[in-house]
C-alpha cells in the first residue's frame, strides 16, 4: 500500500518536472527567437532609413552612398570584374598578404614571449626596446616598408607582421609569467626537463591568454595589410579602395568597407572554433552551464 | 610525567647518522626580500628521518615548514648548513623524491590519466607503459570512472586523490606532503589519511607530513617536529608508540592519544601564541 502510493507520488513528481522543463525550454526558445527578431528588424528599419534618406536627398548619396548603391556596385564587381581585374583576386591577394603577417607575427611573437617570459635576463635587457619600439606609430612603418621593400607582396606582409607581433608578444610574455609556480614545480618534482616544462606546463598556460591576443590581432593583420595596400600597390582590396576614393566613389568604399568586414568575420568565426577545440579543458562560464 | 616516557618520548636533537633518508644539518635558510634585506626563514634547524619513517611537524604559520620541505627538494638552497638525502648531497631535484602540494598544482589541461601519468610520462617510460600504470593507480584511489574527467569537473577531494596518484605512481622513496589534506572535510580528510597510511606502508617510503592539525601529526607519525615561531627552529621532538596498524577513525578516542595530543600542545600553544602576538605587531 504505502509502496504503491510512494511510487505514484515519485510518477507524479516526475510528471510536473517534466512539464517544468518543456516550459523552461519553450522560454529559452521564445527568447532566443525575440532577440533574432529584433536584431534583423534594426537591421531592416537602419537600411530603410538610410536608403529612403538618399531617395529624398537627406542624405547625399554622393558622399554616404546608400545601400542599394552599394549592393550594385558588390553585385557589377562580381559579376564584371573591378577595374584592377576580377574581385575574388583581389580578395584573394590581402587575404593571402594578411594570413602570412598573421602567421609569422604570432608565432615570431609566441617564440619572443616565450623565451622572454623564462629568462629574467633577457626581460630586463630587452624590455626598455621592446617599449621603444612599441611606442612608435606602427602604421607610419607601412611607408618605410613600401620604400624597402617595394610595391609588391612583401611590404604589406611585413606591415601586418609588425602590427601583430607586438600584440601576441605581450600577451604571450604576461602568460607565460602568470603560469601558476606550483605547477612548475610540480612538473620538475614529478621528472620533467626544463624543455618539457615549457612545452607541458608553460605553453598550455599561456595558451589562454595567447588565444585571446590571436583574436584581436588578426584584425591588426587585415589593418596591416590593406593600409600597406593603400599606400601603394597593384592589387588588393585596399587598392581598391583607394581607386575609388580617387574617383570619389563613395559606393566603391563603402561596399569594399563591407567585403572586408564579412572576411574579418569568416575568419574571426574559425579562429573561436579552434580556441573552444583547443581549450576544451576549461571550465564553461557560469551563463552559459545554466543555457 | 610517566605517559611521556611510555607513548610520547621527547627525543633530544642529534646530529644525523649518515645513512638518513633526509638528513637536515644546522640549517639556516635567509631569503633576500624585494626592499633588500635579509629575513631568516629558519635557522639552526636539524631534523632526521630515517628510512621508512612517518615524521610530522607541526609549528605556528609563517615558521617555516614549507620552506623546510622546499630544502629537501633543492628547490631551495640552504644559506648554511647542509641536507642529504639517502646519504647524498642535494645538488639537483632528485628523482627519488614525491611532493604532495600545499596547494593545488594539477595539470588543468591534462585529464585526470593524463595528469596521473605525468611523471612516468616525464620520465621517459612509453606512453602505452604509462597509461597502463596510471589506470592502475586511479582505481586504487577509487576513481576508476573519473578517467577522462578534467580537474575542474572534480570535487576537491577528488582533486586531492589524484595529486596522491599522481605523486605515488614515481613510487617515490621519500614523500614530501605540504597540508595536503587541510581543505578537506572531515570524513574525506579520515578516509584520506587511511590510504595515506595504508600505501606507506606499502611501499616503505620515508614522510615528512607538514600540518596545522596536531591531532592529525599525533595521529599519523611516528616521530612529529614541534617548530617554534619564525625564523623557525626545531623546539622538540617527540616519539609517538601507538601501536600500528592505526585506525583513523577511532584513533583520537584512544585515551593514550588523547595524552599525547596534550602533552605536545602544551609545547605548541606557546610558540602559536607567540607567532600570533608577533604577527599582530607587525600588522602581517
Ligand atoms: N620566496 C620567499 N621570499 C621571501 N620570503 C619568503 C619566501 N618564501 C617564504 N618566505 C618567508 O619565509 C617564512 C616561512 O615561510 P613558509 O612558507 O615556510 O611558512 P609555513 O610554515 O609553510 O607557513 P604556513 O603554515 O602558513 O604554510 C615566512 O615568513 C615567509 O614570509
Ligand atoms: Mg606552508
Amino acid at each position: 500500500m504505502t509502496a504503491i502510493s510512494s511510487t505514484d507520488r515519485a510518477t507524479a513528481r516526475e510528471a510536473s518536472i517534466a512539464v517544468a522543463e518543456a516550459r523552461a525550454r519553450a522560454r529559452l526558445r521564445r527568447r532566443y527567437a525575440l532577440v533574432i527578431g529584433l536584431r534583423l528588424a534594426i537591421l531592416i528599419v537602419f537600411l530603410g532609413l538610410w536608403e529612403l534618406g538618399a531617395d529624398y536627398n537627406f542624405i547625399d548619396p554622393f558622399f554616404f552612398s546608400s545601400p542599394s548603391g552599394i549592393w550594385q556596385q558588390i553585385w557589377s564587381w562580381v559579376t564584371e570584374g573591378t577595374s584592377q581585374g576580377p574581385l575574388w583576386l583581389q580578395m584573394y591577394v590581402t587575404l593571402e598578404e594578411t594570413f602570412l603577417g598573421f602567421v609569422i607575427g604570432a608565432l615570431g611573437g609566441i617564440a619572443a614571449g616565450i623565451i622572454l617570459g623564462r629568462n629574467r635576463l633577457l626581460a630586463d635587457v630587452f624590455s626598455i626596446y621592446i617599449k621603444i619600439a612599441n611606442s612608435v606609430p606602427r602604421v607610419v612603418l607601412g611607408s618605410v616598408f613600401i620604400i624597402a621593400l617595394g610595391l609588391g607582396m612583401a611590404s604589406k606582409v611585413a606591415l601586418a607582421v609588425v602590427m601583430v607581433f607586438f600584440v601576441v608578444f605581450a600577451n604571450a610574455f604576461q602568460g607565460v609569467r602568470e603560469a601558476d609556480r606550483a605547477m612548475i614545480a610540480n612538473a620538475r618534482i614529478l621528472g620533467a626537463s626544463p624543455w618539457q616544462i615549457t612545452t607541458t606546463v608553460i605553453i598550455p598556460s599561456a595558451m589562454s591568454w595567447i588565444l585571446a591576443s590571436l583574436h584581436v590581432s588578426f584584425g591588426f593583420a587585415l589593418v596591416g595589410a590593406v593600409v600597406g595596400e593603400f599606400l601603394g600597390a597593384k592589387q588588393g582590396m585596399g587598392l581598391l579602395i583607394s581607386t575609388a576614393q580617387g574617383a570619389f566613389n563613395a559606393n566603391g568604399v563603402f561596399a569594399a568597407m563591407i567585403i572586408l568586414a564579412v572576411m574579418a568575420l569568416v575568419v574571426e568565426f574559425i579562429i573561436t572554433r579552434f580556441e573552444n577545440y583547443v581549450v576544451k579543458w576549461r571550465p564553461a562560464p557560469f551563463n552559459e552551464q545554466g543555457a | 610525567m610517566q605517559l611521556q616516557s611510555m607513548a610520547a618520548e621527547k627525543l633530544s636533537p642529534a646530529a644525523p647518522p649518515a645513512d638518513a633518508a633526509i638528513a637536515i644539518d644546522d640549517v639556516t635558510l635567509r631569503f633576500v626580500t624585494p626592499d633588500g634585506h635579509m629575513m631568516t626563514a629558519i635557522r639552526d634547524f636539524t631534523m632526521t628521518v630515517a628510512r621508512g619513517e612517518f615524521a610530522c611537524v607541526v609549528g605556528p604559520t609563517g615558521c617555516g615548514k614549507s620552506t623546510t620541505l622546499n630544502l629537501v627538494t633543492g628547490l631551495l638552497r640552504p644559506t648554511t648548513g647542509n641536507v642529504r638525502v639517502m646519504g647524498n648531497p642535494v645538488t639537483d631535484i632528485s628523482r627519488d623524491i614525491g611532493f604532495v602540494f600545499q596547494a593545488d598544482a594539477l595539470f588543468p589541461w591534462r585529464s585526470v590519466i593524463d595528469n596521473v601519468a605525468a611523471g612516468p610520462l616525464y620520465r621517459g617510460t612509453p606512453k602505452a607503459e604509462a597509461l597502463e600504470r596510471a589506470r592502475d593507480w586511479i582505481a586504487r584511489v577509487g576513481l576508476a570512472r573519473f578517467e577522462k574527467h578534467y580537474p575542474h569537473q572534480l570535487s576537491g577531494g577528488m582533486r586531492k586523490r589524484v595529486a596522491l596518484a599522481q605523486t605515488f605512481i614515481n613510487q617515490p622513496k621519500i614523500l614530501l606532503m605540504d597540508e595536503p589534506f587541510s581543505a578537506l572535510d572531515m570524513q574525506t580528510r579520515t578516509a584520506m589519511q587511511d590510504e595515506l597510511l595504508g600505501l606507506w606502508s606499502e611501499q616503505k617510503s620515508s614522510v615528512v607530513f607538514v600540518t596545522h592539525d596536531l591531532e592529525e601529526a599525533v595521529a599519523l607519525a611516528d616521530k612529529v617536529y614541534v617548530l617554534t615561531a619564525g625564523p623557525g627552529t626545531v623546539k622538540s621532538v617527540y616519539r609517538i608508540d601507538l601501536p600500528r596498524p592505526r585506525v583513523m577513525a577511532d584513533i583520537r578516542y584512544d585515551p593514550k592519544f588523547i595524552e599525547i595530543a596534550k602533552v605536545i600542545w602544551n609545547d605548541l600553544r606557546e610558540e602559536v601564541q607567540l607567532g600570533q602576538s608577533r604577527g599582530l605587531q607587525t600588522g602581517h
